[in-house]
């Protein structure tokens, strides 16, 4: 017994050692792991921590209501917001129910619809990003998955509140950019955001998914690779090994980042805050001027 | 998303260049007539893909044209290294091969005499892959479009987004779409004509929003891949899925215009714009 306790000991500064380590020489496929963590936070998780008198509403007034997709009047920090996000699930029946966060073609008409309501109610928008991608199935494409994700990118320049994302999980290309054009973009350090998912990638460019952590790597699909290219205006720095170890204070994190960042977007004016949004978008991307 | 790997690509000559297999009937066609047919199969009407150049002759009265903003072209700014080798050398290779400095084209001109910008996408050019170059010259012309207020037109032919640039490709997406969002506020027109194939981000971004959105018969139009799709609901799609017949069926084409009506279809509608 008291040899144990003393190896414990002995151990402890080690250990932690290792962790800080760890974190610091995480790589890009390492954290792509801990973005799909099967304990990693959910959005409703984030939700029972920081927003109270939560008013959902539903459906996109056209087909359905897609459950891969949530929105509602929300308070954070005694902030009135329109909250929408991505809905994955964490036990199966969950998961099926909410078709693992890939939101069909009336997941993003929902969240469109909900975006002019909280521009009719002048209350500024959030959006929680984390899905592996839009729906790829036939009735998505039936029913116009690229129009409806098309739409939104449209509409979300001229919406005349502020829109606040925040990237908590994966950022997977289209079905992530769907709800993701805001003012200011906001990611966890452990997230990832990127135009395809490095096993997609692998397969194309390396004919084998086996790649996927070469792919990880090239994408630049980290929340540091992102900021260092203007894709993203802030990270969020998850503690420990990751947000599941203290859903708690991510929470914490996320509500301050995002209370703070709505704030200084509500002093600009209508005008001011599209053409700051248009400004921003058109900037984005680097390319050769001959 | 950037799947134009897969996707049929330009006319295959046969070993003496004299002629052209059909990819859709497999009918030998003589190289001179499916060239003078517009690269359109006599036999079947399948389009064939066309570049940007000849494209823009089809449709612009003589000498009328201008072209803009040419001298943007691609940058290796994540240094993509894949098995073949380097982003870098990949497009320099398409710049060579093609004469053209991205996968768009843009500019302005006069169809049957009405004013119009246009940015023509060419699929030889990383299978018309949306890079950043090429939403930056398709925001510009919008924006060209914008401050003399004239129609809009783009015509899309691309597999999706330029895997090569990372997020930055994806987030032409949104750059793009915020150059048409300016257009629909100031009441501008903007006609998309799809041909084939677009697909991943272009179809999910500037080519779904046009006002009017004009396909070529059986192009290619959808968001997913069909191998993608078929994984995931487990069978087999009907032979029609995401074709322009498809679209239109579904509500989300106003027209199938072949390739040699396409200029007077174009100029007949912006003939009612009255602004």
């Amino acid at each position: 017994m008291g040899q144990e306790i003393d190896r414990i000991v002995m151990e402890k500064p080690e250990v932690e050692k290792m962790k800080k380590k760890t974190k610091k020489d995480l790589t890009p496929w390492e954290i792509v792991q801990i973005s799909r963590h099967p304990k990693r936070p959910i959005l409703q998780d984030y939700i029972s921590h920081i927003v109270t008198n939560f008013i959902e509403f539903h459906g996109d007034r056209y087909f359905s209501d897609d459950k891969a997709m949530i929105g509602g009047f929300a308070e954070i920090d005694g902030q009135k917001v329109m909250l929408i996000g991505h809905n994955k699930g964490k036990k199966t029946h969950e998961n099926i129910e909410r078709n693992f966060g890939m939101a069909k073609p009336d997941g993003y008409r929902k969240a469109l619809r909900l975006m002019k309501l909280a521009q009719r109610f002048n209350v500024p928008i959030i959006t929680f990003i984390d899905t592996p991608g839009a729906f790829p199935g036939l009735e998505a494409e039936e029913r116009g998955q690229a129009e409806a994700i098309a739409k939104n990118l449209t509409e979300m320049a001229s919406i005349e509140v502020p829109i606040v994302c925040v990237v908590i999980g994966e950022g997977g290309s289209g079905g992530a950019l769907g709800i993701g054009v805001g003012d200011k973009v906001l990611m966890l350090s452990n997230a990832i955001y990127s135009v395809i998912s490095p096993e997609g990638c692998a397969s194309i460019l390396w004919r084998d998914a086996a790649f996927a952590p070469d792919a990880a790597e090239a994408l630049n699909l980290t929340a540091k690779a992102l900021k260092k290219h203007g894709v993203i205006d802030e990270i969020i720095e998850e503690p420990g090994e990751g947000a599941h170890t203290d859903v708690k204070k991510v929470a914490n994190l996320i509500e301050k980042a995002v209370v703070k960042n709505i704030k200084s977007l509500q002093k600009l004016s209508v005008e001011e805050l599209i053409q700051s949004r248009f400004e921003k978008f058109s900037a984005m991307g680097k390319f050769t001027v001959k | 998303m950037a799947w134009y790997t897969e996707t049929t690509t330009e006319k295959k000559k046969s070993k003496k260049e004299l002629w052209v297999k059909c990819k859709n009937c497999h009918s030998h066609i003589y190289a001179e007539e499916w060239s003078k047919n517009l690269n359109v199969c006599p036999n079947c009407n399948y389009h064939g893909a066309i570049s940007s150049y000849e494209r823009i002759n089809l449709l612009f009265d003589k000498d009328t044209f201008e072209e803009l903003f040419s001298n943007i072209s691609p940058k290796d700014s994540l240094k993509f290294n894949d098995l073949k080798g380097s982003y870098k050398d990949k497009y320099e290779t398409n710049i060579k091969k093609t004469g053209i400095n991205e996968a768009v084209v843009t500019g302005h001109g006069k169809m049957n005499a009405i004013p119009v910008v246009i940015a023509v996408m060419d699929f030889r050019f990383l299978g018309g892959s949306l890079g950043s170059g090429t939403g930056e010259k398709i925001l510009q012309a919008a924006n060209y479009a914008y401050d003399h207020n004239l129609p809009y037109i783009v015509i899309s032919a691309s597999g999706g987004a330029r895997m090569q640039e990372g997020a930055l490709s994806l987030m032409q997406m949104a750059k793009t779409c915020a150059g048409i969002a300016r257009l629909n506020r100031k009441n501008i027109p903007y006609i998309s004509v799809l041909t084939n194939p677009t697909t991943g981000g272009v179809s999910a971004s500037y080519a779904m929003m046009g006002d009017i959105n004009v396909s070529e018969p059986g192009a290619l139009i959808g968001f997913a891949g069909r191998r993608v799709i078929e994984q995931t609901i487990g069978e087999k799609l009907p032979d029609d899925f995401q074709t322009s017949e498809y679209l239109r069926e579904h509500g989300f084409v106003d027209s199938i215009v072949n390739r040699k009506d396409l200029k007077d279809y174009l100029s007949n509608v912006l003939s009612y714009y009255n602004r």
